[in-house]
């Protein structure tokens, strides 16, 4: 409570009565936050209302000058198309939505099976060079991707992973792993290492003990921390356009920006495309809404 | 039950420190033994060694006749009880103290009357169907250690159970430690940084500091005489005033003039430290007999006692315990003199007993 000891044992008149420059700050200053956060979320949510408005319109209205904002015809065309090919039978897009969520299920699975053991390890063991080692781990996240896109896509070329999906989850795993390490370490760092102590006087293994008591605890750390890596995975472009090339490989990303140029462009198929693509981050990202302004905040989450 | 022995214990981390530098300790059996100490002393890992819960570096650890270095936790038959209780959240009471019993495998009916006769030690009969989280933090540690009984285990291994209580529940918990231990006979190895803890319930004290045994005494023996400087700084409240010395025609004086009387055996040459007791001190009127003039700095009222820390020539900070009944007022020029027998005295450059 805000209340200062003045004004909690100021009597009746002169309670309310706060300087009056102050009062108008205050509601200057709420007038001012609610119309810097209007503009915001309009210019943050438009592009997302116009890719929404356009993958139901009809192609003409799509290219209509004046741009029409209501009363144009409402189509579900694209998104048939996006799932359909012209000829009937699966489009290419529908094949690699597939291919977008096996790469990145399986490079999160793949992640989490690997992080959370050594999460768990870094908190609860005393390792030699132990932030050293945590500091390189976090150093392999520090480069952008494309810095690394050619020396991985010549090592890809000799161990033959170009233009596979095995190459896309490992090396998604292995931009994974790191961060789950470390987001992880943060939620074991909160389980009291005693629940294991006692576990292993009771008769259990360190190891057994970690899987029945620890592990059950650090499940919504789990959770929270697979949708981050899900969605990295889901999002992921340059290493997508850079390492595959057929369709039957190629995840949606790539395949959408793919859409784009040629001679025309369908928009409306784009825009449908990008609002499917878009659907399931939005699911995830509302699930783990409270973990994801923790990871923004960042050390709010590791303590 | 059954006595431990612990045999030079070591333990260096893999990053270099080492929290254990050399421990020797010989438990009896049936024996209330605590482990006091600053934290970063040791005296935690010491316990989790005799658990199992750390590998030593070097040394032995026997429980009874076994030696359990390379054992498990669960194969050396002991029972921890932890700072924070660490029952598992999502079992209630009933389950957290039958947990262990099943682990072992024991028939049902005798799991069922194993628990039933720790609750009732533990008087935790309209607790058994709550799960931890609705139990406030005394009710916990009774279930903690109701969880350690069940298991009939050879020795109780007890890392500082009580701090996280508040005072008074802290103070009843420490009698019922006391009388449980004393009822079942138990071997129990007691960690604790709080010296009045430590003098109330051990039979004997252990004081560790920087990974090494101090001393290793009966509370009495350890508060009338403190083995080294630290054990000396360390125990009683306030502690020991620590008063540097000479010894001149067979007397023992301080500094600024004190008299007292020399303990037998006084090295020569050395530069010597007393160690007196708040309570072997007293502040008379001025030049009252035997005393030596000093100033009150300031006065701790306590109720039932004064602490008066006053200054003399010399020496600042010298803290007494006076009856409440004699006052001085702060700033008032006293007079100051020891009335205990022969203190204990020091050596500046060992920081051991000399005498």
């Amino acid at each position: 409570m805000a209340v200062s000891v003045d004004e909690a044992v100021s009597t009746g008149p002169a309670r309310g009565h706060a300087p009056p420059a102050r009062r108008f700050g205050g509601r200057g200053r709420s007038v001012l936050e609610v119309v810097l956060l209007t503009v915001l979320a309009v210019v943050m949510l438009f592009p997302v209302l116009w890719m929404i408005e356009t993958s139901i319109k009809e192609n003409r209205d799509v290219y209509a000058i004046p741009a029409e904002f209501f009363g144009f015809k409402v189509t579900m065309d694209h998104f048939k198309d996006v799932f359909v090919a012209p000829g009937g039978g699966r489009s290419a897009l529908s094949v690699s939505f597939l291919n977008s969520a096996v790469v990145a299920g399986v490079s999160t699975v793949l992640a989490t099976v690997l992080g959370v053991p050594a999460a768990w390890a870094y908190s609860r063991f005393s390792v030699k060079a132990k932030k050293d080692q945590l500091f390189f781990i976090l150093s392999t996240r520090f480069m952008p991707p494309v810095v690394i896109v050619i020396p991985i896509f010549l090592m890809y070329r000799q161990a033959g992973l170009i233009d596979s999906k095995l190459g896309l989850i490992l090396i998604y795993a292995a931009f994974n792993v790191p961060f789950t390490i470390w987001m992880m370490k943060g939620f074991v760092d909160e389980v009291p290492a005693e629940y294991e102590d006692a576990a292993m006087l009771d008769g259990y293994t360190r190891l057994q003990a970690f899987w029945k008591f620890t592990l059950p605890l650090l499940v919504p750390g789990i959770a929270a921390t697979a949708v981050f890596a899900l969605i990295f995975s889901w999002n992921e472009f340059v290493f997508a356009i850079f390492l595959t090339s057929s369709d039957d490989v190629r995840t949606a990303p790539p395949a959408i920006a793919g859409l784009i140029g040629g001679t025309t462009t369908d928009w409306g198929l784009v825009a449908a495309a990008s609002v499917v693509f878009a659907l399931p981050v939005l699911v995830f990202a509302y699930l783990v809404r409270k973990h994801l302004i923790a990871g923004v905040t960042l050390g709010a989450v590791r303590r | 039950m059954a006595g431990i022995e612990v045999t030079a214990l070591h333990k260096r981390y893999p990053d270099g420190t080492v929290a254990v530098d050399h421990v020797d300790l010989s438990i009896g059996d049936g024996e209330l033994f605590v482990m006091l100490g600053p934290s970063g002393c040791g005296k935690t890992t010491t316990l989790r060694a005799i658990a199992g819960l750390e590998r030593q570096t070097t040394g032995d650890i026997h429980i009874g006749e076994t030696l359990v270095n390379d054992l498990p936790p669960a194969e050396r038959d002991i029972a921890m009880v932890f700072q924070f209780y660490a029952l598992y959240p999502h079992l209630k009471t009933r389950d957290n103290l039958a947990f262990p019993l099943r682990a072992e495998g024991l028939p049902k009916p005798e799991v069922h009357e194993r628990v039933n006769e720790a609750a009732r030690l533990m008087r935790l009969g309209p607790l058994l169907d709550r799960r931890p989280r609705q139990l406030s933090g005394g009710e916990q540690q009774r279930v903690a250690l109701a969880r350690a009984l069940v298991r009939r285990p050879r020795a109780f291994l007890m890392d500082e159970p009580l701090t996280n209580l508040d005072a008074e529940l802290r103070a009843d918990m420490r009698t019922e430690i006391k009388h449980l231990q004393g009822e079942l006979g138990a071997t129990m190895v007691y960690v604790t940084h709080d010296q009045v803890e430590a003098m109330s319930l051990g039979h004997r004290i252990a004081i560790l500091n920087k990974g090494r045994v101090e001393q290793i005494g009966t509370p009495l023996e350890v508060y009338d005489r403190p083995a080294s400087l630290f054990c000396a700084a360390f125990i009683g409240s306030p502690p020991m005033n620590l008063i540097e010395v000479e010894v001149a025609d067979g007397k023992l004086r301080s500094a600024g003039g004190l008299g007292l009387t020399p303990p037998p055996g006084l090295p020569r040459d050395r530069r010597l430290v007393a160690g007196i007791r708040p309570e072997a001190l007293e502040v008379t009127a001025p030049g009252a007999e035997g005393s030596i003039p000093a100033r009150v700095v300031s006065a701790e009222w306590l109720g039932d006692e004064i602490i008066y820390v006053v200054d003399h020539d010399g020496q600042r900070d010298v803290r007494v315990r006076m009856p409440p009944t004699i006052r001085f007022a702060a700033d008032a020029k006293v007079g100051l003199r020891h009335t205990g027998g022969a203190p204990a005295v020091y050596d500046v450059s060992t920081e051991e007993l000399v005498a």
